[in-house]
């Protein structure tokens, strides 16, 4: 589904992304770990065309699409959420999410300009998958609350949701349970399971390492900027080289003895 | 929130009833040129609005706009015997045209930087009106020919306070009914998060290019109604205080709000008007209220409006 080859990014001398090589598959989460400053976020931002990649390649369901802009990965089936919540905080929560249909909305100007009687129609069409989508991520009672207003793991939901709405087939979540309390976070999970199950390959940036080993189907670890091990949870998991990177020389003997 | 600040019929009803009822209360003539002057200005600022509040995008040089719609009234049937009312349908196009070519390279800025090429592209379209004499009269400007609409001359105070009304009507209607609309969202998103609104699959370069038309389609028309409504323009109307002014009356009456334009107008025409009783210091009262009112209405008197009626329940 998505193929991602050799990919890398410079900010002037710093490699900030350096040779870094995955696939995710349709159905399937990949969760992308490292310590901090591993460029796990840099690496969304080149695959989903915040940043242009300085080398390598991004596919996309077999189309080469790397350095794309943005919205052309959103009408190629690419979504994506942010660490840094980026929702439309002067809209309300449903209206956010029916920006999301953007794409499969038809749009003209003039037809806004004068709201035709097709603009409503299609108005009601929209909001109604729109509240179909909330209803999934359990904030369907927030609906004509302004998106300003909700919880902090209420926005990190919506941003699902908004993501969700572009009909993607891979969705990138950067930290989706980041700053979640236990039962969020607990939601969150089964949320983004439910996603996968759809048939949509899941792309995963996440510190929570409960919930990255309870529910992804392979780990992709980086450390700075650098592929350092890819495989099951388990394989991660008992990986000498990982426990180095995140704790250290001492810490990962620690762990190895213990 | 106030319904009655929200639903686009409504709105317009309640403008509608005002405008018909206040020259009822006016003791002269004087005050229905005002009133005139306040629809046509409104209207500028409505479009304007939709660049600034709903896009987010700044123009400091949007007079530009105002002032090739004046010239094309003033031009249009002097230099081509058109008539009043095409030449206003040609200004409004060379306007839009003209803002689809400048806009496609500078909207790419941000910012100060968007707001500094808009200054000197305001800047630039006053330069022209002001040297290229020969059709624009130059500095002292040139008269215009009334309008006449189906062999009615319009020349009376009365007939352009109705003909003026109407406009902002239209032009109230058409910016509410954007809310709401596939577009309106997008632009709405853009304002919010840029980086987010592309995700989705929003074009934005196109999307700040179609805000930035409709913003000077609305200027030119209202230059073209200001122009024949004086039957004389002069290269001020396109200059940068009249940009400045019509950014005041945005910001001033509340970013995003459709009403908050036109209070925008009616603080920005009516107060220099009432302000004449103190003579010399007319102008620094005008700067010293509106510091004060942005200082304790940051949102605008509109949304600040909105905000106490809903506090208040």
């Amino acid at each position: 589904m998505l193929v991602v080859k050799d990919i890398g990014i410079s900010f002037g001398a710093l490699k900030a992304i350096d040779g870094v090589s995955f696939s995710a598959n349709a159905g399937q989460i990949l969760t992308v770990i490292g310590p901090n400053g591993a460029g796990k976020t840099t690496l969304f931002n080149v695959i989903s065309g915040v940043y242009v990649a300085s080398r390598g390649s991004v596919e996309l369901c077999g189309e080469d699409v790397t350095s794309f802009a943005p919205e052309a990965l959103a009408a190629r089936g690419m979504s994506r959420t942010f660490q840094n919540l980026q929702i439309f905080q002067r809209m309300t929560v449903a209206q956010n999410v029916m920006v999301g249909r953007h794409l499969k909305e038809r749009s003209n100007l003039f037809a806004d300009l004068l709201r035709l009687p097709s603009v409503g129609r299609q108005n009601r069409e929209t909001r109604d998958a729109a509240l179909q989508l909330l209803e999934e991520v359990g904030l369907r009672d927030k609906a004509d609350v302004l998106a300003g207003n909700l919880s902090y793991g209420g926005c990190k939901r919506l941003e699902i949701a908004r993501a969700l709405a572009t009909g993607p087939r891979v969705l990138l979540l950067d930290e989706p349970a980041a700053g979640c309390n236990a039962v969020e976070t607990e939601e969150i999970d089964r949320l983004i399971c439910r996603v996968a199950e759809k048939g949509i390959a899941v792309v995963l940036v996440e510190h929570d390492m409960k919930l990255v080993m309870k529910i992804s189907h392979r780990i992709l670890v980086l450390d700075r900027g650098r592929f350092l091990a890819e495989g099951t949870p388990a394989e991660v998991r008992e990986n000498p080289g990982v426990h180095q990177a995140y704790l250290g020389n001492r810490g990962a003997k620690e762990v190895q003895g213990a | 929130m106030s319904p009655v600040l929200n639903n686009r019929y409504a709105i317009v009803a309640a403008l509608a009833l005002i405008v018909a009822i206040l020259p009822f209360t006016f003791p002269s003539g004087y005050y229905l040129r005002v009133a005139s002057l306040v629809w046509v200005s409104a209207f500028a600022a409505i479009g304007l609005n939709v660049l600034m509040g709903k896009a987010g995008q700044v123009s400091l040089g949007h007079a530009a706009f105002f002032g090739i719609g004046a010239y094309a009234a003033a031009i249009g049937p002097a230099h081509f015997g058109l008539p009043s009312w095409a030449a206003l349908a040609v200004g409004a196009c060379i306007s839009a045209a003209l803002a689809y070519l400048v806009g496609r390279p500078i909207l790419r800025l941000k910012g100060h930087y968007l707001a500094i090429a808009t200054l000197g592209f305001g800047v630039l379209v006053a330069l022209v009106l002001t040297t290229e004499s020969r059709w624009t009269g130059g500095p002292d400007g040139m008269s215009v020919a009334k309008l006449t609409v189906f062999g009615w001359r319009v020349g009376t105070a009365y007939a352009w306070y109705w003909l003026s009304a109407a406009f902002l009507l239209v032009g109230t209607w058409v910016a509410l009914n954007l809310d709401d609309t596939p577009t309106g969202r997008a632009l709405l998103a853009l304002h919010d998060s840029e980086v987010a609104a592309r995700v989705v699959g929003i074009d934005v370069a196109r999307l700040k290019l179609r805000a930035f038309v409709i913003a000077a389609v609305y200027a030119s028309i209202a230059g073209s109604l200001l122009a024949m409504m004086n039957g004389f323009v002069n290269p001020d109307l396109a200059g940068f205080q009249h940009s400045v002014e019509l950014v005041t009356m945005v910001v001033l009456g509340g970013l995003g709000s459709v009403v908050g334009s036109i209070v925008g107008a009616v603080v920005l025409v009516v107060l220099p008007q009432a302000l004449t009783v103190f003579q010399e210091y007319e102008n620094l009262m005008l700067g010293f209220i509106i510091i004060v009112s942005m200082v304790f209405m940051r949102d605008g008197i509109v949304p600040m409006a909105r905000k106490l009626v809903a506090r208040a329940r």
